[in-house]
């Protein structure tokens, strides 16, 4: 075997605890976040059980999913959704476990939060009962999705039960184009690989395009590793990973950071390190995207034109189908496609950098009268960034208001759904039949994207508004 | 949470001959809001079985009373996307105990055997044999043998063998689940855990 390791392999094999013959490995979890949807029936199983949380404070807890983005001073109106916020607090009462509930100073997005405290590090590895968790491995963490069955499980041993899964590199070298954003990258990535394309996989992210991004930025590109089936994305932790993460409220300091530093430096892919795929991309060749279909992976650049049946893979049923729901047809531009909803928020695209870049376009223009806009923070801390910035003063000018943090209109488990038929551009994850709503269309985008079909009423191409800012 | 134990099942099955059949279909978000595991199999790929109106569609095969049994199977990559073990609780609660695909998404593939729903990935070709046995008739009948590790069209004998690994079918033959497993290592976690601080 060779000596040569993955960024992978090296945070994976130190998180071992046991092997089990021709079974799965047992891996140590270092941190665990809990929202209210997928953990009440895990709590309850523990409570049957009769066993404890082993590491409460490895554990954290917080309330995004279900929560309303207006008003949430006041009592929760769903009676349904009140009693998974009141489960979730009094497990973790229950528990020893830290709660960042609603109207709690660091309530948020589990993906946005994590990362903003510093529970998210390097090298760590990190379980949540939400597939977006991938969103972590942006820090050189390997961080990954559960069922209910294994919360309760890292909740009873800290511990997970998983086949080591094989491993992918994606290279992309070179400079992105102008108004392309790292969401275009990765619905890039997902329209080659389709949404199946990388399951079973681990995937690095590697070259120049990765190195230059943002944290935000990498952020939203693992975030979406889950939507080419791969099981969670990482990229090498650098002087913009550490310099992200020093000084924040779980972060070490003193000595322990030293120590920690010493060993982040370490995790990245020895050279000669092999992969079981590797593939690799142009920047050059990417636009920015959408998405006319109903999987992530029915996305293409803006400028193009939906493609045939027999131009995609996979089955025609399948495909019509899809187009079908979307009312959209093969040979059509997407560009000038009316819309009704506009969506910029949750865990793929709810951080500051969006809200700065969905502000350069709607800055001196106004909402169009035809759409509908959730402007929807993934935190108090990015809600409050905004307002500092000068953000806020932009969209009220616009026409635009600011709502409260949460998952929102993404799934749109609380009342932010986009009605039957209507379309919404949407910076969030995916455009599954009815995920934004029953009988809603999703257009999955950038937050450059979205903001240039806000202020027109219809899809359209950034890069012409962009253009007339910088003349 | 026990399950029933799994070892031979012979049923006729439902088709769902869709590609990407994601978490969303199988069960819509807003059916996630309860507290306790119970009633989910109500609500079954609920926006493809139900209108707007509660009526059911009758052009769905799970309203299609000539269809019926205790096996699923569908298109190529099953239960992409969302982690929700909802999907496969209520996969299991409306009384499927087997899926079939070509291809399963992984999240779903560890829920389904964590909660006693066997996954069994077969090559396109037999899945597409599958397809036209139950077109052909649809009381077809197939045998799912988890200890010998294949699946058969009974009515044409056409059979082939599945991977599944040997700790996971131990655990479905005799109902184990994996929190007793950890918990009997509970001290080597806690040696492991010493010495990795938070």
């Amino acid at each position: 075997m060779s000596a040569q390791k993955t960024l992978f392999d090296k945070v994976w094999d130190s998180h071992v605890v046991h092997n089990i013959e021709n079974g799965p490995q047992v891996l140590f979890i270092d941190r665990h976040l809990v929202h209210e949807v997928t953990s009440p029936v895990a709590f309850l199983g523990l409570k049957n059980r009769g066993a404890d949380v082993l590491y409460p404070k490895r554990t954290f807890a917080t309330a995004d999913h279900n929560t309303p983005t207006i008003n949430q001073h006041l009592p929760v109106e769903d009676p349904l959704s009140a009693n998974q916020l009141r489960a979730l607090e009094q497990n973790a009462k229950e528990h020893g476990i830290s709660h960042w509930g609603l109207g709690h100073e660091k309530n948020g997005i589990v993906h946005v939060v994590g990362p903003e405290y510093g529970i998210t590090q390097p090298g760590a590895t990190i379980v949540c009962g939400d597939s977006h968790t991938s969103t972590h491995g942006a820090f050189g963490a390997i961080a990954f999705g559960i069922g209910t069955s294994e919360v309760e499980m890292v909740l009873a041993t800290q511990c997970i039960m998983q086949p080591k899964p094989k491993k992918m590199r994606i290279n992309i070298t070179g400079t992105l184009n102008f108004g392309v954003t790292p969401k275009d990258v990765a619905l890039y990535i997902i329209s080659k690989l389709t949404t199946s394309g990388a399951t079973g996989y681990f995937v690095e992210y590697a070259g120049d395009v990765f190195e230059d991004m943002s944290m935000e930025g990498r952020m939203t590109v693992c975030n979406l590793s889950i939507e080419m089936g791969a099981r969670g994305g990482m990229i090498a932790p650098d002087k913009k990973t550490f310099e992200y993460i020093k000084g924040r409220e779980f972060t070490p300091t003193g000595t322990a950071w030293d120590k920690a530093m010493a060993y982040w430096k370490t995790l990245k892919t020895d050279e000669g390190a092999t992969f079981d795929k590797e593939l690799s991309f142009n920047a050059s060749d990417i636009e920015p995207m959408i998405t006319y279909g109903t999987n992530p992976g029915m996305g293409m650049g803006i400028s193009k034109s939906i493609p045939n049946a027999d131009q995609v893979e996979g089955g025609k049923a399948t495909y019509e189908k899809s187009l079908g729901y979307m009312a959209f047809n093969q040979g059509e531009d997407m560009i000038g496609k009316p819309i009704d909803f506009v969506f910029i928020g949750s865990c793929t695209n709810g951080r500051i950098e969006d809200f700065r870049a969905f502000a350069s376009i709607v800055k001196g223009r106004q909402k169009a009268t035809n759409v509908t806009a959730w402007l929807v923070p993934g935190s108090h801390k990015v809600e409050s960034a905004i307002k500092e910035e000068g953000l806020l003063d932009i969209f009220t000018e616009a026409g635009f208001e600011l709502r409260e943090p949460g998952c929102s209109a993404c799934l749109a488990m609380n009342d932010d759904k986009v009605p039957a038929g209507k379309y919404a551009v949407s910076t969030s994850n995916r455009n599954f039949e009815g995920r934004q709503g029953p009988g809603s269309r999703t257009l999955l985008a950038s937050p450059l994207v979205a903001a240039a079909a806000a202020v027109t009423g219809k899809v359209t191409d950034p890069r012409e508004l962009m253009e007339a800012t910088v003349n | 949470m026990a399950y029933d134990k799994f070892n031979i099942l012979t049923s006729s099955a439902v088709p769902l001959p869709i590609e990407n059949v994601d978490t969303d279909q199988i069960i819509p978000a807003r059916f996630l809001k309860a507290t306790e595991r119970k009633g989910f199999g109500d609500n079954l790929f609920r926006d493809w079985k139900y209108n707007s109106d509660n009526s059911p569609k009758e052009s769905f095969v799970l309203n299609n009373p000539i269809y019926g049994g205790k096996i699923l199977v569908g298109g190529k990559n099953f239960g992409s996307g969302s982690s929700r073990e909802h999907a496969a609780w209520a996969v299991y609660d409306y009384g499927f105990r087997c899926v079939v695909s070509s291809f399963f998404a992984d999240i779903f593939r560890g829920n389904c055997l964590n909660v006693g729903v066997l996954p069994v990935q077969v090559s396109p070709e037999f899945l597409h044999k599958i397809f036209q046995a139950i077109e052909t008739d649809p009381k077809t009948q197939l045998e799912v043998n988890l200890q010998n590790q294949t699946i058969t069209i009974n009515s044409t004998g056409e059979s082939e063998s599945f991977d599944i690994n040997e700790y996971k079918k131990g655990n479905l033959l005799n109902g184990f689940d994996d929190i007793d497993y950890l918990l009997n290592i509970k001290e080597n976690i806690e040696t492991f855990a010493q010495n990795t601080p938070l």
